[in-house]
């Protein structure tokens, strides 16, 4: 029979791929995807204890956290356009508007 | 007969993740991260949260992916052509931090193993849409409304921050 174990062992591989995906990319829509990667292996780890507990306040947690994580996607990806909108450019080492 | 299927999904998703991210197109990038969502849902199915498993492929696989299509396609990005060509130091720290959190998770469940909790018997009975909405229509119905707010509000914040022109005040 299925284990939590091994649910927990993908949500961790996956959330360790977002971080890796975020820093050796540089085009800010696919850290803006890896960022969404890592939200969904957090979700997976809520489901599978709220599943393996039979409570269901945790997969409640997770709907609510798809709501916050459509927002900040929507949010986000028009603070990217506006970036492009000035530079030209996505490329997150060619922005440093705000580096000293 | 579920453990095969467990694994198919579970290959699926670590496989579509990695190529997401090893990926060079910004279009190949998001298309991958469909089928990790599509095969996140399948494994909610497994663990008998159907609710959830349809909410995943209607929200993300439908909605955000879309958003994040059309957005590439709005930009017109070029490709990076200059991904793992040679070797850097900063790929080979990026690759230590990922080993390093892993192990750790990794690490601190070994730990606690005895203590996570075995397949409840009332797992089929939760998930549905039946029992998510009981809850979520009583004992949750003021975060709920509150999400119809953050949702207007965040609508509203990326129209202004999206227009073409923003009038100097």
């Amino acid at each position: 029979m299925l284990e939590i174990d091994w649910f927990l062992g993908i949500s961790a591989i996956m959330f360790s791929i977002g971080i890796i995906g975020v820093l050796i990319r540089r085009n800010a829509v696919v850290i803006f995807m890896c960022v969404e990667l890592m939200l969904n292996a957090v979700n997976l780890t809520l489901v599978s204890f709220s599943s393996f507990h039979g409570n269901i306040d945790g997969q409640i947690f997770v709907f609510f956290a798809l709501a916050v994580a459509a927002a900040e996607a929507v949010v986000g990806l028009a603070i990217i356009i506006a970036i492009f909108r000035n530079n030209l450019t996505v490329d997150v080492t060619e922005i440093n508007l705000l580096r000293w | 007969m579920i453990v095969y299927l467990f694994i198919l999904l579970a290959v699926l998703a670590i496989g579509s993740a990695l190529a997401m991210v090893i990926n060079k197109n910004v279009v190949n990038s998001a298309l991958f991260l469909v089928i990790n969502m599509v095969s996140l849902a399948g494994i909610y199915l497994l663990l008998n949260a159907q609710f959830l498993a349809v909410i995943q492929i209607l929200v993300y696989a439908g909605a955000i992916m879309v958003l994040f299509l059309f957005v590439i396609m709005l930009l017109n990005v070029e490709d990076e052509e200059k991904l793992f060509d040679k070797f850097r130091v900063k790929y080979f720290l990026a690759f230590i931090l990922g080993a390093a959190v892993v192990g750790q998770i990794f690490y601190s469940i070994a730990g606690v193993t005895d203590m996570l909790p075995e397949i409840s018997s009332n797992m089929a009975e939760i998930g549905t849409v039946e029992a998510a909405g009981d809850v979520l229509y009583t004992k949750y119905l003021l975060p709920f409304e509150m999400t119809a707010i953050l949702l207007t509000a965040a609508v509203v914040g990326a129209l202004m921050v999206a227009q073409y022109k923003i009038k100097k005040g």
